[in-house]
């Protein structure tokens, strides 16, 4: 089945092709097809349990997945033989819930990967590293570790974290879900420069808003499906399914639309 | 409350105010007093139960035989400094041996416990035969009464007659036996604590293009290690006085020397004086991981409040 699909599209930065994932008895993903160009960002919507976080794994190889094919700048990643480690390092993931190294400080959290995968020395991982942390208001935290930090500062850390690869694409897992609100627009701030300064991304958000403004495209998932894709524009305004008007408006109506 | 539209205005006030106020001095005097009181009620029922055991001690019939044998001054003193003409040896001394033994199978067990639990951590069908024998290991030396793994190995490998192994002084084989045994209790304490740090962990490292082993060595080891050094004490305090296994191969330690002191003058002085001397070294140990327990639980109190 594999053998019949036409090779990859080398002009997207990343696409998945007819990929099915179920964990256990239950199907999380079915026939997803998504095509990312470079530069691009791309909203994925949808409840809780719609298998946002499970495509996200899946590009990342996080997850092994059942059917289809990923491919990363046209070639295929999805098969056996890939160096996960190598591909890995080109595609950053952020998640929900930081994840930062609690045995480390910030600046540690940084340099490890350089250090031990891009085989960096110290002091130019530091220096690159004293670079993100600037750019992002953390600086003066260099030397802390994460539980010093409030729940904004350890997503932006784990953000320099994932950046401190310099990945080629960002993956971010519903980033701001497990913050106060108050500290929502201090990460969403650091996306939207990500953006500005042209990486390709694909976000799992409930921040509607965020992904009406940053989205270049917005993609509807329901029940582990695509059910409907197109600018902002399209889905806020005039979606054409029945379910992701349902959305919308459970959205609107508790307030977060 | 129920208001009143007569007046008294102040009455329920007064009464809403007072018993409260009243109740909060009454109860801070109360909590103080009830401190003095429970140390004084403390000490006076530690006297009381100490001094029933003390009156059933030198009340029961056999009392004063059983001072002597167990209790006797002079044989304390020979048994602690040891008799070079009598051919007594220095229980003091010989305490340097357990501590020598201990020291060196702590050192060893760390790194050997180490390399089993991450056999047992390995995935994948190739590395299957290892993490079987891994099993079997564990298995094997927490089911084998420790006493008989030191005969096995002190009597079992001088026999096998092989070159550069059989001919190993005795000691090389007690601490053998006690750090392969223990070697399995510790590589499940390595474990209970490897698998206690968050997938998310690992998922983060690998994220970021780490591999299996650097995830392992820079992540979760570190985290892990911090997490089980209570338990991995607690296991170490119980190595220390099973030092004392290693005399049925002849080392003369605490207590292969306690036994020659009590044979000698047919009286149990001797052990008493060892039993004293395996507290001396695991009293302080186990006071300490109980520190470091309080401190852990502390810390971890103090990081939910941030």
């Amino acid at each position: 089945m594999l053998a019949s699909l036409p090779p990859p599209d080398t002009n997207l930065a990343l696409q998945m092709e007819g990929v099915r994932k179920s964990f256990d008895r239950n199907l999380v993903l079915s026939d997803i097809d998504l095509g990312v160009a470079p530069h691009e960002v791309v909203c994925l919507i949808g409840a809780s349990g719609s298998g946002k976080s499970t495509l996200l794994r899946c590009i990342n190889l996080l997850e092994d997945i059942d059917q289809g094919r990923i491919s990363f700048f046209g070639e295929e990643i999805s098969a056996e033989a890939v160096d996960v480690n190598q591909l890995r390092r080109q595609i950053g993931i952020v998640f929900q819930s930081f994840n930062l190294f609690p045995h480390m400080t910030v600046l540690q959290n940084l340099t490890l990967a350089p250090i031990r995968v891009l085989g960096k020395s110290r002091p130019q991982a530091e220096a690159e590293a004293d670079a993100l942390l600037g750019r992002f208001g953390l600086l003066e935290k260099r030397k802390e570790y994460p539980d010093r930090l409030s729940g904004g500062q350890q997503q932006r850390a784990a953000i320099a974290r994932a950046l401190a690869m310099q990945p080629r694409v960002m993956l971010l897992d519903e980033v701001t879900s497990a913050l106060d609100p108050e500290l929502v627009a201090e990460v969403l701030n650091v996306i939207r420069s990500l953006a500005k300064a042209g990486m390709t991304m694909v976000i799992a958000t409930h921040e509607m808003g965020f992904a009406r403004d940053i989205a270049n495209r917005v993609c509807f998932l329901d029940g582990g499906v695509i059910l409907e894709q197109g600018t902002p524009e399209q889905i806020f305004r005039q979606p054409q399914q029945e379910r992701t008007k349902r959305f919308l408006q459970s959205l609107t109506e508790a307030g977060r639309l | 409350m129920i208001s009143d539209p007569g007046g008294f205005d102040d009455t329920p006030l007064l009464v809403a105010g007072g018993p409260p106020s009243n109740s909060l001095g009454g109860g801070r005097r109360r909590s103080k007093l009830h401190g003095r009181r429970a140390i004084a009620v403390s000490a006076a029922s530690t006297v009381v139960l100490l001094g029933v055991l003390a009156a059933l001690f030198f009340y029961a019939p056999g009392s004063a035989q059983v001072r002597e044998t167990f209790f006797n001054i002079p044989d304390a003193r020979t048994a602690f400094l040891g008799n070079p003409r009598g051919g007594i040896f220095s229980e003091l001394d010989a305490l340097l041996i357990n501590i020598e033994l201990f020291l060196s199978a702590e050192v060893l067990i760390l790194i050997l416990a180490m390399v089993i639990a991450m056999v047992r951590q390995l995935s994948g069908p190739v590395t299957f035969p290892l993490r079987m024998m891994a099993i079997a290991y564990t298995d094997f030396f927490r089911g084998v009464p420790l006493l008989l793994v030191v005969y096995a190995i002190g009597f079992g490998v001088p026999a096998l007659n092989l070159a550069g192994v059989s001919t190993q002084p005795v000691w090389v084989y007690g601490l053998a036996a006690l750090v392969l045994s223990y070697s399995a209790y510790v590589s499940e304490v390595y474990r209970a604590g490897i698998d206690s740090v968050h997938p998310s962990q690992v998922a983060a490292a690998r994220s970021l293009g780490l591999s299996h082993g650097q995830t392992m060595r820079s992540v979760v080891i570190p985290q892990a290690v911090r997490r089980v050094i209570p338990p991995l004490l607690n296991d170490f305090i119980s190595l220390q006085k099973d030092t004392a296994l290693v005399a049925v191969l002849g080392i003369i330690e605490v207590n292969r020397a306690a036994g020659i002191v009590s044979s000698t003058d047919f009286n149990y002085t001797g052990y008493t004086v060892g039993a004293f001397l395996f507290l001396l070294l695991t009293v302080p140990m186990a006071r300490f991981t109980d520190w470091l327990i309080a401190r852990d639980r502390r810390r971890r109190q103090a990081g939910v409040a941030h």
